[in-house]
């Protein structure tokens, strides 16, 4: 009887939501009076995963999986649960595990609760909180299966160091060839994704046009943010939707998110409402926006970003 | 080739949010409701397929009969019949296996279903179809191309995208991309005619136990007042001070 946990990693590194996972992983198993087993695949070192509770890792090495695969993934893991005996399996939000986890809720006749916000309510009966309606609300649900699969949201939970010692151990799944191939990966590596951002900046139509993306990129530069945009820029063309956040773009659920010029739509602050804090800079001072945020600056964008990036640039010298 | 699109009939993106019965019911009470925008754009997807590479469109949703106008706006946009599982949905597997029952009953090459639905987010019908169908699956897909029995289809993933390569029987997770914004349609008045007289078929559900319970809802603790400040400085020092995130 175990939690499993299944870590993402990227070359060679786990990415810091599944070292989240586990954190989470070790809340839920020691609730159960149980332990923590992580899965991974062409994964990391094990003693990162010790530190946040993980107490076994089954590792899969097979260049085969170098690819991600969603039905293969998602059997790998289904196989290691069986292994294992597992009762919970914990994963991430991240667009692969969302990719995955339909077909490994199939696999292991698993309840799945995606978005899961905190640990769960109670044990028996197995009782999760998850956000809903875009981060307008939130649902507590019931598993009613033997076996419970829980999709963590980023930054929910945060990471807990809890010291184990992590014993790793070959895991050698059987593999079936997918019937989706991979033909290419074109990934921005250089820069920093909203998926995996602290910090997000974003822009909305008082940027005036693509041409004063600038403002927004340096800032975002001097802080190590990511940039977004609002629908309405994204619509224009002034963004690629992929940095589209609200209802039906992307969600963000970063420490830090600043929005420039970006009014306020509900359907915008439905996409940010998981950010923990919000900083807006609007010339409007009854701009929607200032009442989900946290500080804000009523002043021109073209006159107050350039100013708050130097003195950033400053304080980040001076605090390095 | 013959399209089933999975249509959500969910809250228009400006609702509020409220419940009833000691938060156990979402309240509908003043909320108008539309196809699910992730839907939508696989719906349009979906009239361009019959368009230029001729293809039958079939439209179904797993729901009351509140649902039905839902469902002829997409026969008036331009799918040529619905069908209405009649079923209040409880969870995403019970849901999925409807779908999978209309599904193997209809023998369709392709299904579109929209990425999540916009009220419960979860994210998992389309995927649960597929394996339930022994069917291929494509998740946040921004772009398909068919072509005979062989699809290409573009997915959005952390940080960028990808090209996949698959086969029919296709399942796919659909959303912003497939279509731009610009390309939705709106049913005009000769479109709301004909959907009057499309089919609308009603289907009793198939036995199907749903794993989860919703018991509770809750909405979000309100939020403190904003602290306006007048200079950048004073931002960075309540950032650095008091909120601790830089």
């Amino acid at each position: 009887m175990s939690v499993l946990v299944y870590t993402e990693s990227e070359q060679g590194k786990f990415k810091k939501a599944a070292l989240e996972a586990v954190s989470y992983a070790k809340g839920i198993a020691d609730m159960m009076g149980s332990q923590v087993t992580a899965l991974s695949i062409n994964g990391g070192d094990a003693s990162d995963l010790g530190t946040y509770g993980a107490s076994k890792l089954l590792q899969v090495e097979d260049g085969s999986l170098d690819k991600f695969q969603a039905d293969t993934y998602a059997s790998v893991i289904a196989q290691a649960a069986k292994a294992e005996g597992a009762d919970v399996v914990v994963i991430t939000s991240t667009a692969n595990s969302k990719f995955l986890a339909p077909a490994l809720a199939i696999e292991l006749k698993a309840g799945y609760i995606p978005n899961a916000v905190a640990l769960p309510q109670s044990a028996a009966p197995f009782q999760v909180k998850s956000s809903v309606f875009t981060n307008k609300a939130f649902a507590l649900s019931e598993i009613s299966t033997p076996v419970k699969l829980v999709g963590l949201s980023k930054n929910a939970y945060g990471l807990h160091e809890a010291a184990t010692t992590c014993n790793p151990e070959s895991f050698s799944p059987e593999l079936a060839g997918s019937s989706v191939e991979v033909v290419s990966v074109d990934k921005s590596t250089d820069k920093v994704t909203i998926a995996d951002a602290e910090v997000v900046v974003s822009g909305g139509r008082g940027l005036k046009g693509p041409e004063n993306w600038g403002l927004i990129e340096d800032l975002a530069e001097t802080l190590g943010a990511a940039t977004a945009c609002s629908k309405p820029v994204s619509d224009m063309g002034w963004r690629p939707h992929s940095e589209h956040v609200g209802q039906t773009g992307k969600p963000v659920a970063s420490t830090l998110y600043i929005a420039v010029g970006i009014s306020g739509a509900i359907q915008h602050l439905a996409g940010i409402n998981s950010s923990k804090v919000k900083v807006v800079i609007n010339n409007d001072p009854e701009a929607p926006f200032f009442k989900a945020a946290d500080y804000g600056i009523v002043g021109d964008a073209f006159e107050v970003v350039p100013a708050l990036t130097e003195k950033l640039k400053e304080f980040k010298a001076q605090n390095a | 080739m013959k399209i089933l699109v999975c249509i959500s009939h969910v809250p228009d993106t400006t609702s509020r949010i409220n419940f009833t019965d000691a938060d156990t019911q979402f309240d509908t009470n003043g909320v108008q409701f539309v196809i699910n925008p992730n839907d939508e754009f696989g719906l349009t997807r979906a009239m361009w397929f019959k368009e230029k590479q001729g293809a039958s469109v079939h439209v179904v949703n797993v729901g009351g009969a509140e649902t039905e106008p839902t469902l002829r706006k997409a026969l008036a946009i331009g799918a040529d019949e619905a069908i209405r599982v009649n079923m209040n949905p409880t969870d995403g597997f019970s849901v999925a296996k409807q779908l999978a029952a209309v599904v193997s009953e209809g023998g369709y090459d392709l299904v579109i279903a929209g990425r999540e639905s916009i009220d419960y987010n979860g994210g998992m019908v389309a995927g649960m179809l597929a394996k339930l169908c022994g069917a291929n699956f494509v998740n946040t897909c921004i772009s398909l191309e068919i072509d005979g029995q062989n699809a290409t289809a573009i997915r959005e993933i952390d940080g960028g995208k990808e090209t996949l390569s698959t086969s029919l029987p296709l399942v796919i997770g659909g959303q912003k991309g497939l279509v731009e914004e610009s390309d939705l349609r709106i049913p005009n008045m000769r479109g709301i005619m004909q959907a009057r007289s499309k089919p609308l078929h009603v289907k009793e559900p198939v036995e199907a136990t749903a794993e989860t319970q919703v018991k509770q809802f809750e909405k979000p603790a309100p939020k403190g007042a904003v602290k306006l400040v007048d200079d950048v400085q004073s931002l960075i020092d309540l950032l650095h001070n008091e909120a601790k995130v830089i």
